[in-house]
């Protein structure tokens, strides 16, 4: 009773903390070349993916896990984890919603993402993924229609396999950082998106990850092409049940737009962040690179990061189209042991690129929170523009925030303007608000989502209003 | 490197006589220096100028002996005119002269510390490499209550007639409670592609004020590097100005630890390169107390394929409520070769302060030059009156009124 009881008091402070007791199939624990293959085989991929991961995985072996970021953390065994777990039921994949094992769409109607498409009212088509594999495509007959490819990368490496063997691997190769390759190695399942010629995807692409199983990582891989004059919006969500070990996710996105694309991708990441005093939580080391390919192309990624124990991620931007566009809009928000060292890379290598950092850092409690942020402009990309913006609120004297910028502008042409700030909310702004009846958790609530503001803006309507309400719940009971 | 380190160490501990533990400190910073090597870009302070590399590809074999026995002749033609001052002088590595002519005797004291080892909390291998081969180190002492009537010049001269490629030097300075100092640092070469290690540690006690000004303008071969650490108590006040644009390569470290409440530091700086010379300036100031204060403000103009970089860091600790930090850095990019780099960085623990910098980097703005031009002005002159206002900003920082002129027309800035 006592344990109930513990159970639903923590479920308060995170609501997505249940677990899905769900029949799994898993590969043995441990990382060998056997359970690569054990991937490989299981979802039956043709020979030259398995070759693609086992490049990795050779190249992986040499690698040292790096030491120079600010969140540390415990040595991870890389041999004491599973790399594939499915439910059960996944096995021969359902054909459609109506096979799906219920277990698996009550987990999700739980989280709030209704799987079925009647029950949808806004059109948003989810690509849910529960552990290692993909569960549900929603409305895929009505994007197929319009070309538009958007299926499990699993599905897509057999059914599409040209288009994926050209571009998975292209931004983020399989010789990249420690936990890029361990990705390319044994990466499970994820998104991918295909926006033909001339296509305006009509609706919002929406990928649910969910980990469920203990002592599994999870590694998906999400590719997104934006073919010539195409336009997307994607957006991604994660959650996780509550474990008081450490459990890692290592994702790698690769976005591609061609000529005169644009791709919008927005996070809300709220994995589970640990509990008070700082046990368990996710280690949420993501790779984001989008390459903006071809001329008049444009990338923006927008995210508000409120999960994780720790966070470690920067979505890049690699300008290489003449006057392709950047955009970096971030919210991170840390409390009691989160910590979290995020921001971006823009890459400026083609002519008139131009590039856009908004990155508000709030950090309460004892977490510690890093801006670390990269604006390189090369001494080709003539007459280039960067503008950065960086400002961190602090609440109470336990937590940091830093701000670590690196600046090279290597073109005479070419401008770069970075400016941030570091303060606290002001007694005069308390004093107004409660002057006027609200209470201070309220009064912080509203005058944090002022400072948000710029970046929520550029969230999806339905996106926007949870992630407003998940940054008032991130910092509950930080004040006073 | 290795044996001509361990050939030239032993030679020059033969010259002086130190006790047997004195010996063995050296030997022990030696095969530090051994070990680590010069700092090359896998470390992240020496990110953008890799000095091993620097030294490999505009020195080659570096060698470390320097016979100080034997006195050089001072050139007298190098002093300032026009400004009486106080005067140490160094050449090639050896004080000539300690000269307080303008002060009360009684009132500074010069320490012998050759035997004292410098130890910083972020050092490098290149404190191990000065700690091993300075021969002379003397702390100057101004006492209580003590305001010096003229300006100190530490004229750091070197000729042909050097001895070796490697040059270390360290002087410690405390500043005792209500005193100032004010100080500048003249480099003047002549010799061809040397390095020169230069280490300075300043002790502020209550209420003191150091001013220091760092001026590298004649054109030289060297590759430069000096590491100022100042500790500061309560209510004292440092000023630092550099003017880097003289040397080959050059890198200007400053320490700054605000220990004691309301002290404030100040450090401003010019970056003014041309052909393929290379500088830094980086900064830390450590707020340790409450109300402490920094401002730092950094100008660069840069030409031909010249590079600079700006490394500064606002740190504050979760005690340093109240603390006010600011720093901000621009550089001007003349030429399609050049390039600046920056990494301003805030690390901050403490809630209650206000924290701030700023970075911009671009081309002359054609839209200034082409209002000048409108008004008569060839485009040369317009450049010129744009850059000469740019870094007029900086310099008229300097509160000292009489250094304040004497750095405006060594540079040739015009009001």
């Amino acid at each position: 009773m006592d344990n109930r009881q513990k159970e639903i008091n923590n479920l308060k402070d995170y609501k997505y903390g249940f677990s899905t007791d769900i029949e799994n199939i898993q590969a043995p624990k441990g990382l060998d070349e056997d359970v690569i293959k054990f991937i490989s085989n299981i979802k039956k991929e043709p020979q030259w993916m398995l070759e693609f991961r086992l490049k990795a995985f050779e190249r992986f072996k040499v690698l040292k896990e790096p030491d120079w970021q600010k969140p540390k953390f415990p040595k991870i065994d890389y041999q004491d984890l599973y790399y594939y777990s499915a439910p059960k039921s996944m096995k021969n994949k359902p054909k459609s919603l109506d096979e799906l094992d219920p277990k698996l769409l009550e987990t999700y109607k739980k989280l709030g993402i209704p799987l079925q498409e009647q029950a949808r009212l806004n059109g948003i088509a989810v690509d849910a993924v529960f552990d290692s594999v993909s569960v549900a495509t929603t409305f895929k007959d009505e994007l197929t229609k319009q070309g538009i490819i958007f299926c499990p990368i699993s599905e897509a490496i057999q059914n599409h396999s040209e288009l994926v063997k050209k571009y998975l691997g292209s931004v983020i190769p399989t010789s990249d950082h420690f936990f890029a390759t361990l990705n390319s190695a044994v990466f499970t399942d994820g998104s991918f998106v295909y926006i033909p010629e001339g296509v305006r995807c009509p609706m919002e692409l929406s990928t649910y990850f969910r980990i469920n199983a203990s002592n599994t990582g999870q590694f998906e891989r999400t590719l997104i092409i934006a073919d010539k004059g195409s336009y997307v919006s994607y957006l991604e969500g994660c959650t996780a049940p509550m474990r008081d070990e450490n459990q890692l996710h290592a994702a790698n996105v690769e976005l591609i737009a061609l000529d005169d694309a644009e791709i919008k991708y927005s996070t809300v990441q709220n994995w589970y962040p640990g509990d008070k005093d700082g046990k368990g939580g996710i280690y949420n080391f993501v790779t984001k690179r989008g390459l903006c390919k071809g001329k008049n192309s444009k990338i923006s990624w927008t995210q508000v990061e409120t999960g994780s124990a720790i966070t470690w991620k920067y979505p890049s931007c690699i300008l290489k189209g003449d006057n392709s566009v950047g955009e970096f809009y971030s919210i991170a928000i840390t409390n009691n042991h989160q910590k979290a060292d995020t921001g971006t890379k823009m890459i400026h290598l083609g002519k008139n690129t131009k590039s856009k950092i908004i990155s508000k850092g709030i950090s309460a409690g004892s977490s510690d929170m890093t801006y670390r942020g990269l604006v390189d402009i090369s001494s080709k990309a003539k007459n280039s523009n960067n503008y950065t913006q960086c400002d961190s609120l602090l609440m109470g004297n336990k937590c940091g925030a830093h701000t670590v910028p690196y600046i090279k502008n290597k073109n005479s042409e070419s401008n770069i303007a970075h400016e941030a700030t570091t303060s606290k909310i002001s007694e005069e702004q308390l004093h107004y608000c409660q002057q006027r009846g609200l209470n201070p958790e309220e009064a912080v609530g509203l005058i944090v989502n002022g400072f948000c503001k710029e970046v929520l803006q550029q969230l999806p309507m339905e996106f926007a209003v949870e992630a407003q309400k998940l940054v008032g719940i991130s910092l509950e009971g930080s004040v006073g | 490197m290795k044996e001509q380190l361990h050939k030239d160490f032993n030679n020059s501990i033969k010259n002086l006589s130190l006790s047997q533990k004195d010996i063995e400190i050296k030997k022990f910073c030696l095969d530090n220096f051994i070990d680590k090597g010069f700092p090359n870009k896998k470390e992240e302070d020496w990110k953008f100028s890799d000095l091993n590399q620097i030294i490999k590809n505009n020195i080659g074999e570096l060698s470390f002996f320097n016979d100080y026995a034997s006195t050089n002749k001072v050139d007298t033609s190098v002093f300032v005119d026009g400004l009486e001052h106080n005067k140490i002088v160094f050449i090639n590595g050896r004080i000539e002269k300690i000269d307080f002519e303008y002060e009360k005797k009684n009132q500074i004291e010069i320490i012998d510390q050759s035997e004292t080892i410098n130890e910083f909390k972020n050092s490098n291998s290149l404190s191990d490499l000065n700690n091993a081969f300075t021969s002379k180190c003397f702390k100057i002492l101004v006492k209580k209550g003590y305001q010096l009537v003229k300006p100190l010049i530490i004229y750091h001269t070197t000729n042909t007639k050097i001895w070796s490629k490697n040059i270390n030097l360290r002087l410690n300075f405390e500043l005792d409670k209500d005193s100032s100092l004010r100080l500048i640092d003249l480099f003047n070469d002549t010799s061809e592609k040397n390095f020169l290690n230069i280490f300075y540690n300043f002790e502020l006690k209550e209420n003191s004020v150091l001013k220091n000004y760092k001026i590298d303008k004649f054109e030289n071969k060297n590759i430069k590097y000096s590491f100022n650490n100042i500790d500061q108590d309560k209510n004292s006040i440092s000023e630092t100005f550099i003017l880097s644009s003289g040397s080959n390569f050059s890198k200007n470290e400053i320490n700054c630890n605000l220990n004691g409440v309301y002290a404030s530091a100040f450090m401003n700086g010019v970056f003014s390169l041309n052909n393929d010379k290379h500088h830094e300036i980086r900064s830390i100031i450590n707020h340790q107390n409450e109300n402490t204060k920094s401002y730092q403000l950094i100008k660069s103009v840069l030409d031909e394929s010249s590079k600079a970089v700006y490394q500064g860091k606002i740190f504050v600790n979760s005690d340093a409520q109240k603390t006010d930090g600011y720093q901000l850095s621009k550089a001007i990019l003349l030429n399609k070769e050049s390039e600046f780099n920056a990494k301003p960085e805030l690390e901050i623990y403490a809630d209650d302060v206000k924290c701030s910098h700023g970075s911009a980097s671009g081309s002359l703005n054609e839209d200034s030059i082409f209002y000048l031009m409108s008004r008569g002005l060839s485009y040369q002159q317009s450049r010129e009156l744009l850059i000469n206002g740019f870094l007029l900003d900086v310099v008229e920082k300097i509160t000292d009124p009489e250094i304040k002129n004497l750095i405006k027309n060594m540079i040739g800035i015009k009001e």
